[in-house]
């Protein structure tokens, strides 16, 4: 794993108004984040997992501090600017997959790059590669509807890693998946960051994803309460 | 991207199929009501014009001011001269006499006696001349139940209704009595051609028609008559062409110091009429608003659903790095091709119906049954310019305005929320 620094947070706060002053839901957190990490935040509910996934994501901003994504800060980052960081070098895995049900599996996984303006071979090359990655060359055809939860799941990983992101964030991506479908979702996410050393952020508390961090960054009430490096 | 989106449009039936059908079928309603209510506003001024106003009216200015009680005793004299002259004035229309007529008529029995009588509102055409257009202009072909067409000036016809109520058939005597345009009594026996059908309640009464000859004859009307009606070379009124003719005649022949001097008044300033063109408009005007109005939110609502069908799509496409402006107008641009297929479709097939009800008609004899108004029992749509474009306001303007309303939640939308939002 390399070094260089793909995410850099500090003293970063975030509060929501709430009736009769703010409710904090970040408290001054320092976190650094480096190129290939297989990292994720765990706690329970509203301990802030999803909020420092948006803040990375660059999808909120923080209240106080400064969180430095691929060297845009996001304080600092125009809307037009923010929707660019997402276009081109971040990846997001949803817990309910958000396919579009009308388009076939190859042109769900080819909407982030009609963004990036790729010509059409290009395209066509980056989906194969992205469907042989997650195992579904053979559903090149399939329509959602046609697929088991835990293929669908591989569709929305294809689409998050067909860019080939600095970062890919992951918001409980087996909430709706069954042992084996999450621990086949796992591995490949495994295998992704190792072979194209594409840096997973994920939000959960689910054991079964726990089990494959390398590194576990637990929250409670908006707190960094351990950030462990897990040696598996 | 283009392509792309296009795809999603064409294969999600919910945001293309339907909404093209809410568009199509809202389009043609309106199209359709435009045409029937232009129809109808249409058919009654020509209905109007062919029986008892022309285009233009040709009167003598007393006659004209007292025109409510056709006042014979003020028509017009020399008519022979002044038709002449005023065809000559006028090449491209044509001028017709008239004399509207009241009185008793009697039918007598065998004995001569009065066996059945009844008031009689007749309207004197001319019905047996070489060249004349009358039994056409007055449909009478059509309108005709039993016997022929009057073929000498003693000869009349009959509405069918009237003939039963004085058990009179085709060949059967009848005897007009009524006053001279002199003031004396006219008593003149005529023989029954045949029966007519008015297919106007208040004609089909009373109504009479006679040959002018022969009521010139009855009346002591020798080269005078009524009124002379005037008819545009274009058999749909046109107002301002007629208003033209009107000031031409009226600083030739009009003499503001002589009553008995000819004055010309156009369709829509016969006194009757003036009003109801108005009201007609503005009925028509509302209705079709109203329409619209309705139409439009409609529409406008169906754009509205769309928008929100699409909340989790949009969602990902923001999470994913569009832009909320590409999203906008992506949106707008599907709304407009929807709004421009709909519309299209929905127009011809608006077009389509109201072509079938120009040519066939709509009969609403039924229900005119007790009316007293002098209105067509058939109404027939009539396809005009506008009814190529108006479908267009709520078809287009109305999904592309309720798409564009329906998008501003995506520049409301919180890109915070969005895990949250697509989680659910």
């Amino acid at each position: 794993m390399k070094n260089s620094e793909i995410v850099k947070i500090s003293g970063l706060v975030k509060k929501f108004p709430m009736a009769g002053g703010f409710f904090t839901a970040l408290d001054k957190i320092d976190l650094t984040f480096g190129e290939g990490e297989f990292a994720g935040f765990v706690g329970p509910s509203g301990s802030g997992k999803t909020t420092m996934l948006n803040i990375i994501g660059s999808l909120d901003t923080p209240s106080e501090g400064n969180a430095i994504v691929l060297d845009n800060d996001i304080n600092q980052l125009s809307s037009h600017k923010a929707a660019l960081l997402r276009r081109k070098h971040l990846g997001f895995i949803f817990q309910t997959y958000n396919l579009l049900p009308v388009y076939t599996v190859f042109e769900n996984v080819e909407f982030p790059l009609l963004l990036l303006r790729m010509s059409a071979s290009q395209r066509k090359k980056a989906v194969l590669d992205a469907l042989e990655w997650v195992g579904l060359s053979d559903k090149v055809k399939s329509r959602p509807a046609q697929l088991s939860g835990g293929e669908c799941q591989r569709v929305a990983i294809a689409r998050a890693m067909v860019k080939k992101p600095l970062l890919v964030l992951a918001d409980e991506p087996t909430a709706n998946l069954d042992s084996d479908n999450s621990h086949h979702i796992l591995k490949t996410m495994e295998k992704l960051n190792k072979d194209l050393l594409t840096t997973f952020i994920f939000a959960t508390h689910d054991d079964k994803v726990i089990r494959y961090l390398r590194r576990k960054i637990s929250l409670r009430d908006g707190k960094v309460t351990a950030d462990e490096i897990v040696k598996n | 991207m283009i392509r792309f989106l296009f795809k999603g449009l064409l294969r999600d039936r919910n945001r293309s199929l339907l909404p093209v059908l809410v568009v199509t079928v809202g389009v043609a309603l309106t199209v359709l009501a435009h045409c029937y209510i232009t129809g109808i506003l249409r058919d009654s001024i020509e209905f109007t014009a062919r029986y008892s106003s022309g285009h233009v009216k040709i009167m003598t200015r007393a006659y004209a001011e007292n025109s409510d009680q056709v006042p014979n005793d003020l028509a017009l004299l020399g008519v022979d001269e002044l038709i002449s002259n005023v065809q000559d004035d006028f090449p491209d229309m044509e001028f017709v006499q008239r004399i509207n007529f009241g009185g008793l008529l009697d039918s007598p029995d065998k004995y001569g006696e009065t066996k059945k009588q009844g008031i009689v509102s007749g309207i004197a055409v001319d019905l047996i001349s070489e060249n004349t257009k009358e039994t056409e202009r007055l449909n009478l072909a059509g309108a005709l139940r039993k016997g022929r067409f009057p073929e000498k000036p003693d000869e009349v016809l009959l509405s069918d209704e009237f003939a039963e109520k004085l058990e009179v058939n085709p060949g059967d005597p009848v005897t007009l009595i009524s006053s001279t345009m002199y003031g004396g009594m006219a008593v003149q026996n005529f023989v029954l051609a045949g029966t007519i059908e008015f297919g106007v309640e208040f004609m089909d009464r009373s109504g009479m028609i006679a040959d002018i000859t022969g009521i010139q004859n009855a009346l002591d009307m020798q080269d005078a008559c009524g009124e002379i009606l005037g008819f545009l070379d274009n058999p749909r009124y046109n107002d301002e062409m007629a208003m033209q003719v009107e000031q031409t005649f009226n600083n030739k022949y009009a003499d503001p110091d002589d009553q008995f001097s000819p004055v010309m008044s156009r369709l829509k300033n016969e006194s009757l009429l003036s009003g109801f063109f108005e009201m007609v408009d503005m009925f028509s005007g509302i209705i079709i608003f109203v329409f619209i109005l309705a139409m439009s939110i409609v529409l406008w609502n169906s754009g509205l659903i769309g928008g929100l069908r699409r909340y989790g799509e949009i969602g990902l496409r923001l999470a994913i790095g569009e832009e909320k402006g590409h999203i906008y107008r992506s949106m707008i641009g599907e709304a407009v091709l929807i709004g421009i297929v709909g519309s299209t479709i929905g127009t011809l097939i608006g077009l389509g119906f109201s072509y079938w009800l120009q040519e066939a008609g709509l009969d609403i004899g039924g229900i005119m049954k007790n009316s007293k108004m002098m209105m067509p029992s058939v109404f027939r749509a009539n396809i005009t310019p506008p009814a190529y474009y108006l479908g267009f306001i709520p078809g287009l303007f109305s999904v592309v305005l309720g798409t564009m309303l329906a998008g501003i939640g995506i520049y409301r939308r919180k890109t915070a929320s969005l895990f949250k939002e697509l989680e659910t």
